[in-house]
Formats: C-alpha cells, sequence, structure tokens
C-alpha cells in the first residue's frame, strides 16, 4: 500500500513540517507503523553551498570517526553536529542521526565534468555497500531527509519536523513488504539533490538494477526504491534528459499508441524506448521525485497505484489521496487525476 | 575373429491381429525395415532407427518399436553407447558422425531455474485484458540519447539510430540451412516467420530463388565455405549473419556430402553438382579479432550500413570475452549457441563433449557486457536447446534479447528427433533431397505447424510474464531477480547471478 504526498511551492515560499505531518498521518490506513519518512528542500540556507549529509550511526563512539576520516580525505568538514531527536512513546531509537556540511575537493577527481556530484555519489556508494554501521541517507544541498521506523506522526514529533521550513517537501508512509523496520528502508529515498518517494513495488527491479549498476551506482538499500532516484540521477544529471523525457523512458508509451503517431514522434519515442529498455520501470506503483528546482509525479504505464494532483496559488500538490491534500489546504483547486504513465510537473519559477 | 553384430538397438513388431496388410509401413519407411513377402511383412529390425514414421501412418496402430531389446551387463563405466562406439570404431576406424544434438545425460539447468509469480503486493497482470508488449528490437541502441528541446514543447532527436530488426515475438527459427534440410522444410520456416513477423535464418546453403517472396523476414548467413554469397544474396536479406561457430561442433568446420548435393542444391549454394561442400573450421580470412571486425565492416559497406550484422559463435569456455570483441567489432548482435545445439551431422565427440550449456554462457555474456557498459552495442539472441517457452523466459531472464529454435521447429514438421539426419534419408522428408521423400512435407501444411508452435509458446510468455506482473518484455530481459536455483550449486549460482529457492 503505502501513501505519498509531495508539494511544491513555485515562489519558494516555506512551509514548516507540521501540516505535512497531519497529512501524511490522514493516510495511516495506507501504512502499517514501521516506517514514515519527510524530505525538506530549502531547510538549511546558512550552508546551502555545502552537501548537507545525513547519516544513521549505529554507534558515535564505535563508527564516527571512520566516517570523519573519510569525509576529510575527500574534502572539508564545515560543520557536524548530532540531529536533535525527541523521545517517543513508540519509537525506539536505534540509530543516531548525525548532520555533516561537506564540501568536497574537487582536485580529487580531475577527470570529472562534474566533480563535487561525483564524489558524494562515490562516498554514498561506498559507505553504504560496506555497512560498517553507518548509512547516509540524505545527501544534497540545502535539504535533508528524516526518517524512521514508526507511524507518521511519531517520526515526525521525534525530529519535530515542525520546527524545519521547506519550499518543497515529499513525505511517506508505509506498510512494507520486504525491509521491515529497517530505517534505512523507510522513505525517502535520496542521492544528491535528487529525492523519491514511492508506493507500490517495481517488478522489473532486476533489470533496473544491473542496468544501473553498470553505470556505477550500487543498490544497498534492499529495497527497489532506490532504484529510482539513481535512474532519474543517470537520465537527468548525467544524460541531460528534461524531467519530462527521463519520466518518458521510465514510463513509456505501448507500441500500439507510437504506431499510430506522427512519423517525427514515433521515432523519437522509439528511440527512447530502445536506447532506455532497461530503465523502464514496471509493475503497479505511484512516484513522487523532487529535486532543488521541481516535483514530478508519475504512475505506472497501467496505472496500478493511485496518484492525484491539485493546485493552490503557487502552490502544487501531489499525493495517493486528495483526502490527503485537504488535509494541507482545503482550498485546493484543478484536482486531477493523471493520466497512466503522464507526468504531473511542478517547477519553481527561476 | 571378428566383432560379429552389434545387438538391435530396436526390435520392431507387428500385432498379425491388427495389421490389415495395407503396405503403408513398406512405402513410408525409408530406411528399409519392411518387405512385404506374399501375405506377410517382413521386418529388419536392424535397420530401424526409430523415427516413427510408420508407426504414424499405421491406420491400425499394429506396429510396436522397442528400445534396446537386448540387455548388456550393465556397468556404470562403460555404458553400452561407449561400448558400441568402441565396436563401431575397431570395424570402421573414423571418426564417429550423428546428427541432432548433444546426447549425453548432463543435469540441465533450465529445469533447476524457477520463474516468479506475483501474490498479494502486486497484481498479476492479465494479458488477454491488459496490453503486453513482446516486441523486441534486434541491433545496436545508442547508449544514451541527445534531444533538443524546445521551451515550447517541442523536442528533436539529435541521437542518428542504426538499423534494427523489429520482432513481434522474441522466438526465430535458427539457421538450417538448404541442403541439411529440404527445400520445402525451408518454404514451410519461411511462410511460417513471415505470418508471425519474426525471422528465419539460410544457414550457409544459400537463399533459394522460392524462398525470395519471403525474404524482408529472412536473415542471411555467410559461413566458412561462403556457399550462394553474392552481393544479390547479401541484399537480399532483411540481416546478414556471419556464422564463425556452431554450438554443436565447436572448433571444427562442416562437410555436406556430395550425394546430397542435387542440381538445385548445388545451384543453390554455387558449387558444382555432386562436389563435397566443405566449410573450412576457420574462415580463411579470420585469424583474429580485427579480422572478424573487417569482415563485419565489409558487409556493411557492401550493403550501404542499412542492414543489421550479427555474429554467431559456438557456447565456448571463454565465451563472454569474445562475445566482448565482437560487440566492438561494429556487430549488431551476437548470436551465442550452446552444446546442446542441433546439428545435421557433426562427430559424437564434438557433439557430446566440446562446449558449454547455453543457460551459463547467456548469463557470463551479459554480465561481461554491461560489466564493460557495452551491452547496448549488442543484442544477444540465445540458441541450442530451447524446448519451450519456459525455456525462453528464463534465458530472457539471464539476459537473452530473444532466442533461435531448431529442433523444436522441425519437431513441428514431424521430426521424430531420431538422430540419423547424417544419413540423408529422413523419412519424414526434411533432412533429406531425395525427391520422393521430400515430397512428403506440405509447406503450407507444416507451416501451420510451425507457426501453431510459435504462436502458442508466445502466448504463455505473456502469461507467464503477466504472471510476474511485468507488461514488457524489456523489464524480463537481465531480470534475475525473478528466477531462482532449486538444487544448482554455488559456484553455478554465482555465474548465473540467481538466488536459491527459499531466499
Ligand atoms: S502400416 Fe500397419 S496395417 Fe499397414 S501393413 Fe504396416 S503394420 Fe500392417
Ligand atoms: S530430421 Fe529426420 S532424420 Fe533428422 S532427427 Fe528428425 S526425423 Fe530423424
Amino acid at each position: 500500500m503505502c501513501g505519498i504526498i509531495g508539494v511544491i511551492d513555485r515562489r519558494r515560499k516555506l512551509m514548516d513540517g507540521g501540516k505535512i505531518r497531519d497529512s501524511l498521518a490522514m493516510m495511516d490506513e495506507r501504512g502499517s507503523g514501521e516506517g514514515a519518512g519527510y524530505v525538506a528542500y530549502g531547510i538549511y540556507p546558512d550552508y546551502k553551498d555545502y552537501f548537507a549529509l545525513h547519516i544513521f550511526f549505529d554507534n558515535i563512539r564505535e563508527h564516527k570517526s571512520a566516517i570523519d576520516t573519510l569525509l576529510e580525505k575527500w574534502g572539508t568538514i564545515i560543520h557536524d553536529e548530532q540531529i536533535r531527536t525527541y523521545p517517543q512513546p513508540n519509537l525506539r531509537k536505534v540509530h543516531t542521526p548525525w548532520r555533516y556540511f561537506f564540501r568536497p575537493d574537487r582536485s580529487l577527481m580531475p577527470k570529472s565534468t562534474t566533480p563535487d556530484e561525483d564524489i558524494i555519489t562515490h562516498l554514498v556508494m561506498k559507505v553504504n555497500s560496506e555497512k560498517n554501521g553507518a548509512l547516509i541517507f540524505s545527501s544534497g544541498k540545502n535539504l535533508g531527509v528524516f526518517k524512521a521506523a514508526g507511524w507518521p506522526e511519531d517520526v515526525a514529533n521525534f525530529y519535530r519536523i515542525e520546527d524545519y521550513q521547506g519550499y518543497l517537501w515529499l513525505a511517506h508512509n508505509r506498510y512494507p513488504t520486504n525491509t521491515s523496520g529497517w530505517w534505512g528502508g523507510a522513505h525517502p529515498f535520496n542521492l544528491l539533490n535528487w529525492s523519491v518517494v514511492h508506493n507500490g513495488e517495481i517488478t522489473s527491479y532486476g533489470t533496473n538494477r544491473r542496468y544501473i549498476e553498470s553505470y556505477g551506482y550500487k543498490c544497498t538499500m534492499y529495497t527497489d526504491t532506490e532504484v529510482v532516484a539513481y535512474l532519474v540521477d543517470l537520465l537527468v544529471r548525467k544524460h541531460g534528459l528534461s524531467e519530462k523525457m527521463a519520466v518518458r523512458a521510465l514510463a513509456p508509451p505501448f507500441w500500439d499508441e507510437i504506431d499510430r503517431m506522427p512519423a517525427k514522434e514515433q521515432e523519437l519515442n522509439r528511440a527512447i524506448r530502445l536506447a532506455y529498455g532497461s530503465a523502464m520501470m514496471n509493475g503497479p506503483f505511484a512516484i513522487c521525485v523532487a529535486n532543488e528546482n521541481s516535483l514530478v509525479g508519475f504512475t505506472d504505464r497501467i496505472k496500478l497505484r493511485p496518484l492525484v494532483s491539485a493546485e493552490h496559488g503557487d502552490r502544487l500538490f501531489i499525493s495517493s489521496e486528495e483526502a490527503a491534500i485537504r488535509r494541507i489546504d482545503p482550498d485546493i483547486e484543478n484536482v486531477t487525476m493523471p493520466k497512466a504513465g503522464e507526468p504531473v510537473i511542478g517547477r519553481v519559477i527561476p | 575373429m571378428s566383432i560379429g553384430s552389434i545387438p538391435l538397438r530396436y526390435k520392431v513388431t507387428i500385432d498379425p491381429d491388427q495389421c490389415m496388410l495395407c503396405g503403408r509401413c513398406v512405402e513410408n519407411c525409408s530406411y528399409g525395415v519392411y518387405r512385404m513377402e506374399g501375405d506377410k511383412i517382413r521386418i529388419s529390425s536392424r535397420n530401424c532407427v526409430a523415427c516413427h514414421r510408420c508407426t504414424a501412418f499405421c491406420p491400425r496402430d499394429a506396429i510396436g518399436i522397442h528400445e534396446k531389446p537386448t540387455d548388456y551387463r550393465s556397468h556404470p563405466v562403460w555404458t553400452r553407447e561407449i561400448r558400441e562406439n568402441v565396436f563401431n570404431q575397431a570395424k570402421t576406424g573414423k571418426i564417429i558422425l550423428a546428427g541432432m544434438g548433444n546426447a549425453l545425460p548432463y543435469p540441465m539447468i533450465f529445469d533447476r531455474l524457477v520463474l516468479d509469480a506475483c501474490q498479494v503486493t502486486n497484481p498479476s497482470i492479465d494479458p488477454l485484458r491488459e496490453p503486453m508488449e513482446l516486441r523486441t528490437y534486434l541491433g545496436k541502441k545508442p547508449a544514451s540519447l541527445t534531444l533538443r528541446e524546445s521551451n515550447e514543447g517541442d523536442v528533436e532527436l539529435m541521437t542518428k539510430l542504426t538499423p534494427n530488426l523489429q520482432i513481434e515475438t522474441p522466438i526465430m527459427v535458427g539457421h538450417m540451412s538448404y541442403g541439411a534440410i529440404s527445400l520445402p522444410a525451408q518454404q514451410a520456416l519461411a511462410r511460417a516467420v513471415s505470418r508471425l513477423g519474426t525471422f528465419m535464418g539460410t544457414g550457409e546453403g544459400g537463399l533459394h530463388e522460392s524462398l525470395y517472396p519471403y525474404q524482408k523476414n529472412i536473415i542471411v548467413q555467410v559461413a566458412s565455405g561462403r556457399f550462394g554469397v553474392d552481393i544479390n544474396y547479401l541484399e537480399r536479406g532483411a540481416a546478414i549473419e556471419i556464422k564463425i561457430g556452431q554450438g554443436a561442433k565447436p572448433g571444427i568446420g562442416g562437410h555436406l556430402p556430395g550425394e546430397k548435393i542435387c542440381a538445385d542444391v548445388a545451384c543453390t549454394r554455387m558449387i558444382p553438382e555432386g562436389s563435397d561442400a566443405i566449410s573450412p573450421a576457420p574462415h580463411h580470412d579470420i585469424y583474429s579479432i580485427e579480422d572478424l571486425k573487417q569482415l563485419v565492416r565489409s558487409l556493411k559497406e557492401a550493403t550501404e550500413w542499412k542492414k543489421p550484422v550479427f555474429v554467431k559463435i559456438a557456447a565456448v569456455h571463454n565465451v563472454a570475452a569474445i562475445a566482448a570483441g565482437i560487440a566492438r567489432s561494429s556487430a549488431d548482435a551476437v548470436v551465442i549457441d550452446g552444446f546442446r545445439g542441433g546439428t545435421g551431422a557433426a562427430p559424437i565427440v564434438f557433439r557430446d563433449h566440446v562446449g558449454i550449456p547455453i543457460e551459463a554462457a547467456i548469463a557470463s555474456v551479459d554480465a561481461k557486457l554491461r560489466s564493460q557498459g557495452i551491452r547496448n552495442e549488442v543484442s544477444i539472441i540465445a540458441s541450442g536447446g530451447i524446448r519451450h517457452s519456459a525455456d525462453v523466459a528464463k534465458i530472457i531472464c539471464l539476459g537473452a534479447d530473444a532466442v533461435y529454435i531448431g529442433t523444436a521447429a522441425l519437431v513441428a514438421m514431424g521430426c521424430r528427433v531420431c538422430g540419423t539426419c547424417n544419413r540423408g534419408v529422413c523419412a519424414w522428408g526434411i533432412a533429406t533431397q531425395k525427391p520422393e521423400l521430400t515430397k512428403r512435407l506440405d509447406p503450407e501444411t507444416n507451416a501451420v505447424q510451425v507457426e501453431n508452435l510459435i504462436h502458442g509458446w508466445t502466448l504463455e510468455l505473456a502469461e507467464l510474464m503477466g504472471a510476474a506482473g511485468i507488461n514488457s518484455i524489456e523489464s524480463l530481459r537481465g531480470n534475475r531477480d525473478r528466477l531462482r536455483g532449486y538444487m544448482l550449486d554455488e559456484g553455478l549460482l554465482n555465474v548465473l547471478d540467481v538466488k536459491t529457492v527459499g531466499t
């Protein structure tokens, strides 16, 4: 099941996490109390030029020094601190969440055109695949993921999510089927500035994983969702496709439809399916993907999971349920159910 | 003291109470088992190869064929087959030949792999109600696309695609030459593939004029003997396949004896009538991978870069590295032929002992190409020992784009896998050039049978995909998560990159 929600304010007006929490809690029917999470963009204005790394430590004494050494090898730690948490009766604190503001040393990736991002990607893949009591679960600039095993309201209160102010939010209420109760398995998933929340199951995961791993990404979180973040990163950041075309590659039209298109469009869509066949995602899913400038929601090619979008003023909302959106803003307009495979895209006004 | 006669392989009996003396068995048997003598049918069981032509046409079900009526003293090492091969060679001093594929009882990896299906957490898809896409494109695909997107939302494709073959089902019919099989057999296959929207291969025997109407569904082969190859031939094919090796006999060439080279075969192959058609073991212009690249590019140049060029190799130990070399040679697809692949005639010692199974070969080729980031450079076609739709699904999960079937298509036309294709008197009119036998095939009737078979497999494949919650074949390809190994050892599980059942 799972419930998802995404909100973007096109003029970057900030919203605090309180309403997002309430909205997510509306969808408790879709969860099981074993995982929930939030990501907010725009929360670290004072450190906006540095990568904000959120890390779960199993044990500070044992595991933190190795991470400090690794980060210092690859750049400079500008500031680091424990992420404040507040005990909740129904939430067992099994990890200590920590944040680092980090500046990578570009000279260490001389051949790359995107050295900062490549260093961060390398560090995330390395730390997460080594499984040495540390997991980097958030690695973008001016954004942060907050997640844990528990009900949405408990997880929100554990981090006091209402204390964070963001112009773009994603949130997720989890009903786990593959990795129950593991903090790392909760959504959102994040890599650099990409974050993903996902309802459903990706039946093409094996194909997608083998595809993405041949580009140096490592799937380490035992869940099919992380692959979406990596696919979007590859298609948009590395291959330079627009979000719209990336979604086209991930949930392309059927051959039947392509065969009926005008010649030029046919050629384009055929090329997308040929080049990105292994990136295509199959199975029932509804997904919200975000980066610092945009929010994109889409479903699988036959829409086996619900997705609703709505607007009000500068805000675009995407969620599994209309009721959840109304909880944030009762005056929404243009409530629509996007067609299968068709993206809903919201962009900040430059 | 001579060795004397070897015990009978088959004992043929006729139930006299049932037999109506119609003589159909006498007429149908091309191996000389039956003789009518007065009001009795005489039987020479020694000639029988168990091709079942007689039983299929006996109106009274009067005929019984029993394998190995005489027991040998059983021995686990000195099996009957081994002893008989020794007798045979002691008498002849020659290399022993046989037809069809590997006959040793190696374990079947396919039969130790199981497929997945959805329950509860995700819905299975009903192919009768929802779209189910089996369409596949064979050929090079760009690793990424360059798109120019205007502010108005117009998207222009800047990347140029190279020609691909479009197939509506991932099942094609492999290369069986005119010469190895009869013309009506090829004609039946050609009709079937053209109706199904898939392809067949010519083999190395050239392209007979009567197949020209089906040429847009035919892949023409260029093998070491270069039989029948000229510009007309290359231009007629939808794609060109360079055959380096064959799973049934890796590393050696071929030999079609002069008695099978009738006027028509000779003409199609462009060689003198009655001469032996010998394909050398290597191509005499390919002694290294650079030479292969030159041949690939010459064939493309000759056909103005309009046709995909495939390269077929036998599955040998180092198949993954060889395929990676081929992927860099401008070839558009690599065909891997496993050690169970069939053949008209091969030395038994090669057929049974050289090469590796297709399952392991495809898994390692796909993994190697991915690790080098060149999987999009070539399509992978698997052949050799694909017996049913589940094998097709499994090999696609392991990384193949499509399969070639050979034996299964022949069986659909009547072949009983008797394994005596090399004798040239196939009673089913398939592996023979004798007019009185080849006329037993009717291209139309047999085309329908082959079409039915591939159609049936395609439906089953769609059902298997639907059950796994997948509606497009791209998402099955290389999806090893949807396979589990049952009683496979750890080494093999690693090679296949498949988990064991229960995990
Ligand atoms: S075909 Fe059958 S019925 Fe006819 S002669 Fe032979 S055994 Fe008898
Ligand atoms: S093609 Fe003919 S000779 Fe060859 S195995 Fe089949 S039935 Fe026997």
